[in-house]
């Protein structure tokens, strides 16, 4: 469904008097198939909503090539937007008119005719939760029922590929499952193909069949979740210790179970270190504990998350970079590209990579 | 989901076959459509815009009548309808890209943009928009300015109405490229007083620049507009002859060429 090679995007910036090149996006290969849902992760500045805009036709590559649907999105590019379906981050509804109405003329400037449209759109409210809303304005509308009437939008023409940008960003925990739902069930039951950017690691670690992590321009991995998370070694092993002059003890038997010298760490009262399967090796570590007279103020097995896969993959972890990004104002489209819609003030903002309030994994980080 | 559906069709089987000219047409009209329902649910900035030309009509223009035949005409409100018809077409118009900055913020542009309709065609439906607006504001004021005491012969106003329409044409195609490239009302606003002040002044909107030192007179000479006024008024006076009409619709024409092919230009860079 998308095919991409070295896909180079550049914009030039001014610093001070001298003009710079800054490289948002550099060198991406990228392949979908059909019917996948893939989550496209990275901090803000990555290059995920420069790649997404190269994509659906909107910013011309500065190099490489890249086919969508079967056609080049650089010289058939009305082809690529007839069969595409695009959802940005700033919506596509005008907050002060109808929402039918905007629907209704999205859907119009397909070629559709107007009644057919029409009984599109009102299935379409009716399936994402919209129901009795067709003639509020958006303005008046929640924040999860504005982002699902731009889904509706984004889908009236019926695309067999979906283009979501930061699909979630700045909606509440509730809103976001429920949104969710619905985005699985575009694929589910719609048979939708779905490109979706976040840099929200629950968000791809739920919705995606595969995760593509992009940083700095590049993409450095590109796999299933599950997959992805089996390259970092290991489970974290967090050991509170009680008394800090047992430390050293509780870190030696900890190292017993670590493949490889070194590994362990020792903060403050904690004692962390990678190990595999340690749902299964913790039992016997906890009796070596007890019969050392160790004793322990708590005990915590992490799975590994996203975030240890980028830090893994990157040497830094997804916050990190993020707040790398805000300092230097990033270095891709999201912060950059004059041409994105809602760059400047009064847009939507984007918010830290967090993680969702519905896992705990995240809240260890 | 509450519902279940059929798989969807390749999105391709729907649309109507249409000409390239006949698809321009819709997908303008589409835009323009829109737009007028987006007036028509706040008419008052349409009142608003007119404001400032019936205050003038009103309040300015019964301090000509003493002074008018300095001017060389008869009729004070003959001579100065055409000037506020003028500053209607530039000031009304050039105000449009704001609406703009507006929709591009909530990302109305980037969701048509995405669609395949023509670039130009989105700039054209929102042309028909600012077009007709500035027809309707026209003939309230030339009928405002009829009610006062104007008389003019009813060619000449449609031809004083039509160069307005073109003037205005060229300023709201102007004002939207200009939205799209700065994309920031406080950029804007500035820019578009900038240029005004000047417009305003040398244009003779108000008073004949004939009656200004000849400095004066030169400097406006170089001025598009003002060769507009002078043109609207010799309409409206009933002077058709070329040397009177002629430049005025001849710079009324070439910038609505030039504004358009901006605007598209910009809706298009915009887009690869």
């Amino acid at each position: 469904m998308i095919h991409a090679r070295g896909l180079v995007q550049t914009f030039h910036t001014k610093r001070g008097r001298q003009r710079e090149e800054v490289r948002a996006v550099d060198g991406v290969d990228l392949d979908v198939s059909e019917g996948e849902v893939v989550g496209f992760l990275g901090p803000n500045g990555a290059g995920k909503t420069t790649t997404l805009r190269m994509l659906t036709t909107l910013l011309r590559p500065t190099a490489g090539t890249a086919t969508v649907a079967g056609y080049d999105v650089a010289t058939q590019s009305v082809e690529v937007r007839r069969r595409i379906g695009y959802v940005s981050q700033a919506g596509g509804a005008f907050s002060g008119a109808r929402a039918g109405d905007e629907v209704v003329d999205h859907g119009m400037l397909y070629g559709l005719p107007q009644r057919l449209v029409e009984e599109r759109g009102k299935a379409l409210f009716e399936q994402m939760d919209l129901p009795g809303l067709w003639a509020r304005m958006p303005k008046n509308m929640s924040g999860g029922q504005k982002r699902r009437l731009d889904i509706v939008m984004g889908l009236i023409h019926e695309p067999k590929l979906v283009f979501l940008d930061e699909p979630t960003t700045g909606l509440d925990p509730q809103a976001r499952a429920n949104l969710w739902e619905h985005i699985r069930g575009l694929r589910d039951r719609l048979g939708v193909t779905v490109l979706l950017t976040t840099h929200y690691l629950d968000e791809a670690d739920a919705l995606s069949d595969r995760i593509i992590i992009i940083d700095q321009g590049r993409i450095v991995a590109s796999d299933t979740a599950d997959n992805l998370k089996a390259q970092v070694a290991g489970d974290l092993v967090d050991l509170e210790v009680h008394d800090p002059a047992q430390l050293s003890a509780a870190a030696e038997r900890l190292a017993t179970l670590v493949p490889g010298p070194g590994g362990v760490e020792v903060v403050d009262r904690h004692v962390r270190a990678r190990v595999p399967r340690a749902g299964r090796s913790v039992q016997g570590l906890l009796r070596d504990l007890d019969a050392a007279s160790i004793e322990l103020e708590s005990i915590e097995v992490l799975r590994p998350t996203l975030d240890d896969v980028f830090l893994t993959l990157t040497g830094r972890s997804l916050r990190e970079a993020e707040a790398a990004s805000e300092q230097v104002g990033g270095t891709g489209q999201d912060e950059t590209d004059p041409t994105a819609a809602g760059a400047s003030t009064g847009a939507p903002t984007a918010t830290p990579v967090t993680s969702s309030p519905t896992t705990t994994e995240g809240a260890h980080r | 989901m509450t519902a279940t559906t059929s798989a969807p069709s390749t999105g391709l089987d729907v649309p109507l076959e249409r000409g390239p000219a006949a698809t321009f047409l819709r997908e303008s009209h589409i835009v323009f459509r829109r737009q007028l329902r987006m007036n028509l649910r706040n008419p008052a900035w349409v009142i608003i815009g007119m404001l400032q030309p019936v205050l003038y009509l009103l309040l300015f223009g019964p301090l000509l009548e003493p002074l008018i035949d300095q001017f060389g005409a008869t009729n004070a409100y003959t001579f100065f309808v055409p000037g506020m018809l003028v500053q209607l077409g530039i000031f009304g118009a050039f105000f449009a890209g704001f609406s703009l900055i507006g929709e591009w913020r909530e990302g109305v542009i980037e969701a048509e943009r995405v669609t395949p309709a023509n670039r130009t065609a989105l700039l054209v439906g929102r042309l028909y928009r600012d077009l007709l607006q500035l027809c309707v504001q026209a003939l309230i004021l030339v009928a405002l300015g009829w009610a006062l005491g104007m008389r003019a012969s009813a060619v000449g106003i449609v031809i004083g109405v039509l160069i307005t329409l073109l003037l205005g044409g060229a300023c709201a195609a102007a004002s939207n490229a200009l939205a799209l490239t700065v994309k920031s009302e406080d950029v804007m606003a500035p820019v578009i007083n900038m240029i005004m002040m000047p417009v305003l002044l040398l244009s003779g909107i108000l008073l004949p620049m004939t009656i200004g030192p000849d400095w004066l007179v030169r400097v406006s000479d170089f001025m598009p507009t003002r060769h507009v006024v002078d043109a609207v008024r010799a309409s409206f006076a009933g002077d058709f002859a070329f040397s009177a009409l002629g430049w005025g619709i001849a710079w009324s024409v070439g910038m609505f060429v030039l504004a358009v092919w901006w605007g598209t230009a910009t809706f298009r860079r915009e887009n690869a």
